[in-house]
């Protein structure tokens, strides 16, 4: 059995525990400051605009929402191959419920549509979790024919039309033109963001000192804040300093960024803190061992399904309102962008391994990597050529990562 | 005995499938006493014992816990009736650390389901001291442990929750001698505290010298008991039960 040496801890180290990262995690940071300053470089300068980085964000927040959910679905050794028809499917049924049903202009439809849409999304992650759980089939089987079923469901309720336009409140929604919060928002959720990070550190202190575990030391926690610190401070800098094209006036952080945020923080205290998350990560690793430890599998399989199914509801919401239309083909082929961002975030598919920041991460890669090239002229099919290669390319260093690690 | 015994086993019966992997099968467990379950593979041993701990439910017979008809439909059940199970490959969760297995499933939690880290580590640290148990880092990963590390975690996860009952199924197969003595010596001190312990081996050599009694069973059935003190392993051996 390998005996771990206990080596001093480098300064390295103290900023990766500092930020709670792993050396997994400043890899792909780096991998992804690479890639930025490269396009920059190969776009003479266009790639690291506010106006850039300001629509990166908006277009990440729709795959990065449904990556949240895909990891923990791969964590539980299972698979959503539906996640893109559903996104179609969700978003012509809220347009229909908002244009036919629900009066368009009244101040109650843009949440009652929501509310709907989300409602919508759970039911179909529960069907299909159930089919798997208790019905026994593979859940690549019933994803795939949700993929089929949702998709072709979106061109059948709506006999193929595009539904639009959409309730003017319900469209801020997908961060257009209005759809950010401004300025002195901006600072107000950056300072605000701040005080929370500052609050989790010193409450982690408290906690530590109370049980007598183990205390960080005071550097580690002096640069967990420096570093979240200016990380915000840049990004809400960053958003504020693109102006809206006629007026001038800064358009600050986009609510869809805001909710994928919310979103990112909501799962990864799920994920890490919640006993929910916990069973799922052993659930992953070992299908018997958690049924042996009293886990009722099915039921939390079912949950996770569910819980995809939210996430997509919700991303749905964002996608259809920045469209501001709901069209039958919307989300095609979206599941392959949410499960490779899953992957390339180090999500293992044999179960038990993944972080939601790694699916954001991940996202957020393949979202750089496809706005660069546009931006570069390169052609599309060239683009998902590079992406495909990109993502067997960080599988594989992934897994030899790993090895590395085992032993 | 006067007073009733820990697990009393009458007339446990189950097949699968035509085959009677457990057959009529009466057997006590006292308090404080270490019982060791001898038998070949396909024996029917571990069928009993999944059985007790909730894995299949019996066709036929019944159990008794302390004297009272128990019915248990699910290792939820059995666990909180105090009856734990430590099987061969430990079933423990390798991607989780060492707090979260002993807590997988019992999670110390807020009413709302968040888990409190920091008390579980600190439990997981207490408990483990109390039996003397030693391990490197209670944040490391199971896959990075020892055999000896995981069966101590396994079975400090046993009997954190007020365990009446334990059952290990082969406990010292696949460790050193060394590791095999100190499990030893920890089976001894929690049958001294009151535990009854099923130890269940299809070699007598793992289970002679630490059992109080031994059960032999074969083709389903038990084909006798002995005290342990009565004979010499070579005798129940010649006696061509194992």
């Amino acid at each position: 059995m390998a005996v771990a040496t206990v080596r001093p801890r480098s300064f390295s180290d103290n900023i990766a525990q500092a930020a709670g990262l792993d050396a997994r995690l400043l890899a792909m940071l780096g991998i992804l400051v690479l890639i930025w300053l490269g396009f920059d470089f190969l776009t003479s300068g266009i790639f690291l605009t506010a106006r850039n980085l300001f629509n990166l964000s908006l277009q990440v927040s729709v795959v990065g929402i449904m990556a949240c959910g895909m990891v923990l679905v791969i964590v539980a050794r299972q698979i959503d191959l539906s996640v893109g028809s559903q996104l179609g499917f969700i978003g012509v049924f809220g347009a229909l419920l908002q244009t036919e049903i629900l009066p368009i202009a009244d101040p109650n439809t843009w949440w009652l549509a929501c509310i709907a849409m989300i409602v919508v999304g759970t039911i179909i992650g529960v069907v299909q979790g159930v089919l798997v759980a208790y019905a026994g089939i593979p859940s690549f089987v019933v994803t795939l024919g949700g993929l089929l079923f949702f998709r072709n469901a979106a061109y059948q309720i709506n006999e193929g039309r595009t539904i639009s336009p959409l309730n003017e409140t319900f469209q801020l929604l997908g961060g257009g033109i209005n759809g950010s919060i401004g300025a002195t928002w901006s600072w107000v959720f950056g300072i605000a963001a701040i005080a929370g990070v500052v609050l989790v550190v010193l409450r982690g202190r408290q906690r530590r000192r109370g049980h007598g575990v183990a205390q960080r030391t005071p550097l580690t926690d002096a640069i967990t804040i420096g570093v979240w610190s200016a990380l915000i401070i840049a990004f809400v800098m960053t958003m504020n300093a693109y102006q809206q094209p006629k007026t001038g006036i800064a358009m600050g952080i986009p609510i869809p960024v805001l909710i994928l945020i919310g979103v990112a923080l909501a799962m990864s205290v799920i994920a890490k803190k919640h006993r929910f998350g916990r069973h799922v990560f052993a659930m992953g690793g070992s299908p018997e061992s958690a049924e042996l430890a009293g886990i009722d599998t099915r039921l939390l399989t079912v949950k996770v399904l569910a819980l995809m199914g939210f996430l997509c509801g919700l991303a749905s919401i964002v996608i259809t309102a920045r469209l501001n239309a709901g069209a039958s083909a919307t989300g095609t082929m979206t599941e392959l962008n949410v499960i490779a961002a899953a992957v390339i975030g180090g999500t293992s598919l044999a179960g038990g391994i993944g972080t939601i920041y790694g699916g954001i991460l991940g996202a957020l890669i393949m979202q750089s990597l496809e706005s660069g090239m546009i931006l570069m002229g390169v052609p599309t099919p060239m683009q998902k050529m590079v992406l495909a290669v990109v993502l067997v390319l960080a599988v594989w260093i992934d897994m030899a990562y790993r090895r590395r690690q085992a032993t | 005995m006067s007073t009733a015994p820990l697990v009393a086993f009458s007339g446990i019966s189950k097949t699968f499938g035509g085959v009677h992997a457990v057959e009529n099968v009466s057997l006590d467990l006292n308090p404080g006493e270490v019982l060791g379950l001898l038998g070949h593979n396909g024996a029917g041993k571990s069928t009993l014992i999944k059985i007790l701990s909730g894995v299949y439910p019996p066709d036929a017979g019944e159990i008794r816990l302390s004297g009272s008809p128990v019915n248990i439909r699910s290792t939820r059940d059995a666990k909180a009736l105090g009856i734990e199970t430590i099987y061969q490959n430990l079933a423990l969760s390798e991607n989780l650390d060492s707090v979260a297995n002993l807590f997988l499933g019992r999670e110390i939690t807020n009413r709302f389901g968040f888990m409190d880290d920091e008390a579980m580590e600190e439990a997981s640290r207490t408990s483990l001291d109390r039996m003397k148990l030693r391990l490197p880092s209670l944040s490391k990963l199971v896959a990075s442990l020892s055999g000896g590390q995981r069966q101590a975690v396994a079975i400090a996860r046993a009997v954190h929750f007020n365990a009446r009952v334990l059952i290990m199924d082969e406990p010292t197969a696949a460790l050193g001698p060394e590791e095999t003595a100190k499990v030893g010596a920890l089976i001894r001190e929690l049958a001294s505290q009151g535990l009854g312990i099923i130890l269940i081996s299809h070699d007598i050599h793992d289970v002679f010298d630490l059992a109080d009694r031994l059960a032999v069973m074969r083709h389903g059935k038990v084909v006798g008991t002995t005290r342990t003190a009565d004979v010499s392993k070579d005798e129940e051996i010649g006696r061509g039960h194992v």
